[in-house]
């Protein structure tokens, strides 16, 4: 042990990278470790969007065409599960590991060997999930929100591979936000006061506490989805007292959250590109914060919105729908914020500032599909029809996915030194933007129409909608093969990266070297 | 916030992969081993939750180790050690949450579901339809299928193991004291009655488990009461089991003379854990047995 502390210290004055597979191994590096995450992430987004294929072709036309039903419903739940918590939390966490030490100018993450773990942990637990679709009796097949008694009573034995392969990715995502939290309150350059941090860094800071209060909880959901399916308990079976209704109060419980874990980052990374690019400073930073700050209190509050039609007193879901508007408010002073950093900006359009810019508008429209899900009798009509999924995709796909897109484009030159090819990646923004409306905006209208969701077959009059889905589905998946392309490609090689390549951008990162040095901040820089 | 003039970022280190490696067996052995119980089938599941458990252990071996000889050759900065502190708060803090889980079933399951088995609310049909012979009570001895139990009364061994944990609390409490003081005596002597009541506590829970099930009929599987009984119970129990091993190897730790009243993260680390569980006990013992 003594040899490798020798080392590590030799290597700090040196920026002498360790080689061969023990570096990733072993590593203690945030930026290793962020770049394993973002790795592991885009594979996830791979393998997901793969299963989202599949959906896309079997619905491709009325009838069942090419998978059973049952494979169907694995399809969509692993999907599920796999794009949530493989795709995008790693992303998020993969981008808060290479920036957040050096947004805040600190040498690495407070506790660099417990984030390695909480990496290393997740590929067995994707194993695990995986690995279930191939058993006998296949995969998991309730849904990714595994509601009982699907995923008790009437499942396959991958419940238990599911449970176990959840409280994983729990323990991950526990340990990566603990260490977010203490970075951020213990690792600060002197000066570096709270409200002086990048909107990244405050973002993630309260995502980190959503984490660590509500992955727990789900740890308990499963739980006693595993004890009720193999251990004789009753907490979902009527019969012995329980509610199948109560595991949908604890999921979602977990559930609403979840969904702000998954957006909170991206108004951070927005909140630090849309300033780049208008070459004006942030509108309105404080309130960004504040604001940040009341959509993670209010997510605790809302969750019953997910179950309007599931059973609840009246005044339960005017207690939920009132405090699912609520949110429009705050998130409304983000909106505006933005809209005002870039009102009279010298504005330029590079590829991280055109996804920013579609993220804007096209997640405001998943915000207002949201709003209307949210008004209890129109709810009634829409539960589990495909504006539920339009929706969902809006604000996932358009928002989370892009707004990562919009960060791996922005952050590209300082991780690799390399500017990327700014041509082919324009091709992958048009063609994702155009692709991703073709595949998830008639979903508003098949939903509004009568679709159910989650359904291998549809009535005839459904076929055209599909059709032009399933096209535009392709084609998005499709684009992002491009999106590998130039990433490989800006890896190897292209135009040497400025420390500092947007001339508007802000921030202690672009105070080091492209690429960023092996060890960035070994003594705490001055902050004004 | 940073006060001195470089940072200390601890060294690459072989243990995480390995527990990264110990934890998916212990995940794949413990889904394959439920799933061959109930097939009633042989398989490779307990053996691999056991490779799994022992990696594991390994790990925790290998890791406490290198990062107490670490510590104790003077590497690690004031910093580091507050991160610690924060990091363990925190954990702390998600374990409660954890707890919250079940105790939010159990108040799910008395105050609204088996009400509304019974009629409550709005929900006359409900018991009309499905049961009508179903009566609401909590404790919940006869389920609407009619499983029937009998309750646990919160007098003799719970009250008991009550006190146990509050003076076990309290003795934890004047070990660390000892330890901040240089008094190495009152260390050793209230860590060694901590971690006895721990025993005896475990005992007891042990000793009320069997009486349960032999005298009351009351099961894991007894309905909603017996299920939340028992989660709540027993994931406690885990955790005090946990936190006795904890409490031990600081003994250990503390004979061989690894702490100053300086520098003793892990056994703070260990006292803090051991006031949550008897936190969540007394929660557990109000909300479970008296009310």
């Amino acid at each position: 042990m003594s040899t490798a502390v020798e080392d590590t210290h030799h290597d700090t004055h040196h920026d002498h990278k360790p080689y061969g597979i023990g570096r990733w191994l072993f590593t203690t590096n945030h930026k290793d470790i962020g770049s394993m995450y973002l790795w592991l992430s885009f594979t996830m987004f791979l393998v997901g969007g793969a299963m989202a294929m599949v959906i896309r072709a079997e619905l491709f036309q009325p009838g069942l065409q090419l998978i059973e039903p049952q494979f169907f419903n694995q399809m969509t739940t692993v999907h599920g599960l796999v794009m949530i918590f493989g795709a995008v939390m790693p992303a998020f966490t993969g981008l808060a590991n290479w920036m957040i030490p050096m947004m805040i100018g600190a040498p690495d993450m407070a506790l660099p060997r417990m984030n390695n773990w909480s990496f290393w942990i997740l590929p067995f637990a994707f194993l695990i999930l995986l690995g279930s679709l191939f058993m006998e009796g296949g995969g998991p097949a309730f849904g990714w929100t595994a509601y009982a008694p699907l995923s008790t009573t009437y499942s396959s034995d991958s419940t238990a591979l599911f449970v176990f392969s959840v409280h994983i990715m729990g323990i991950s995502s526990i340990m990566g936000a603990i260490n977010v939290i203490v970075t951020i309150m213990n690792m600060r350059a002197p000066g570096m006061s709270y409200m002086k941090m990048p909107l990244f860094a405050w973002t993630w800071f309260i995502t980190a506490f959503l984490l660590i209060a509500v992955m727990p909880v789900l740890a308990g959901a499963v739980t006693m989805l595993l004890t009720d399916k193999y251990f004789g308990t009753s907490f979902f079976d009527a019969a012995g007292g329980g509610d199948p209704v109560m595991y949908q109060h604890i999921f979602w419980f977990f559930g609403h959250p979840e969904v702000y874990i998954m957006i909170l980052p991206s108004f951070g990374i927005i909140s630090a590109i849309i300033p780049a690019f208008a070459r004006k400073p942030l509108f309105g930073y404080a309130s960004m914060v504040y604001a940040t700050a009341a959509i993670a209190l209010l997510s605790f509050l809302v969750w019953a919105h997910h179950m309007f039609t599931t059973g609840m007193p009246v005044f339960a879901e005017l207690f939920f729908m009132y405090c699912t508007m609520l949110i429009a408010v705050p998130t409304g002073v983000k909106i505006f914020n933005w809209v005002a950093t870039m009102w009279r900006g010298s504005m330029t359009f590079e590829t991280p500032m055109l996804f920013a810019l579609a993220f804007v508008i096209l997640f405001t429209i998943g915000g207002f599909s949201g709003l209307m899900l949210a008004i209890i009798p129109a709810d009634f009509q829409y539960h589990d029809t495909y504006f539920v999924v339009a929706h969902f995709h809006y604000v996932l796909v358009t928002g989370a996915i892009f707004s990562i897109m919009a960060a791996a484009y922005y952050w590209l030159p300082k991780w690799t030194g390399h500017m990327y090819d700014s041509t082919l990646a324009k091709t992958h923004f048009w063609t994702s933007l155009i692709s991703v409306n073709v595949l998830f905006f008639p979903m508003h209208f098949a939903g509004l129409a009568g679709m159910p969701r989650r359904i291998p077959d549809y009535a005839t009059q459904f076929a055209d909608i599909n059709q032009i889905a399933s096209i535009g589905g392709f084609a998005f998946g499709l684009s992002q093969l491009i999106f590998l392309w130039v990433v490989i490609k800006c890896v190897k090689g292209g135009e040497k990266a400025a420390a500092k390549p947007w001339d508007g951008a802000e921030g202690l990162e672009w105070t080091v070297p492209s690429p960023a040095p092996y060890h960035t901040f070994e003594k705490p820089p001055k902050v004004e | 916030m940073a006060e001195q003039q470089s940072y200390y970022v601890p060294a690459s280190s072989p243990w995480p992969i390995v527990g990264a490696v110990g934890l998916g067996l212990i995940a794949w052995g413990a889904a394959h081993a439920i799933i061959d119980m109930s097939k009633e089938q042989d398989g490779y599941g307990n053996t691999v939750l056991i490779a799994g458990l022992i990696v594991i252990a390994v790990m925790m071996f290998g890791w406490f180790r290198d990062q107490i000889n670490e510590s104790m050759s003077g590497k690690y900065s004031s910093q580091l050690g507050n991160s610690y502190k924060q990091g363990m708060s925190w954990f702390i803090f998600s374990e409660i949450m954890f707890f919250a889980a079940f105790f939010g079933a159990l108040f799910y399951a008395r105050v609204i579901a088996v009400q509304w088995l019974g009629g409550d609310s709005n929900n006359a049909m409900t018991n009309d339809v499905l049961w009508p012979e179903f009566v609401a009570q909590w404790p919940l001895v006869k389920t609407p299928g009619g499983t029937e139990t009998q309750a646990m009364g919160w007098y003799g061994l719970p009250a008991i193991n009550t006190l146990i944990l509050l003076v076990s609390s309290v003795t934890c409490h004047f070990a660390h004291t000892g330890l901040e003081h240089g008094k190495r005596k009152q260390l050793t002597a209230m860590l060694g009655i901590t971690i006895i009541l721990g025993c005896i506590f475990l005992y007891l829970q042990g000793a009320e488990y069997v009486h349960a099930y032999q005298d009351l009929n009351l099961t894991l599987d007894s309905g909603i009461y017996g299920n939340t009984f028992y989660m709540l119970t027993g994931f406690h129990g885990m955790h005090v089991t946990l936190g006795t091993v904890m409490l031990i190897v600081m003994f250990l730790r503390v004979l061989k003379g690894h702490f100053t009243p300086n520098n003793h993260f892990a056994f703070q680390a260990t006292s803090w854990y051991w006031h949550f569980v008897d936190v969540v006990w007394l929660c557990l013992f109000v909300v479970v047995y008296i009310l």
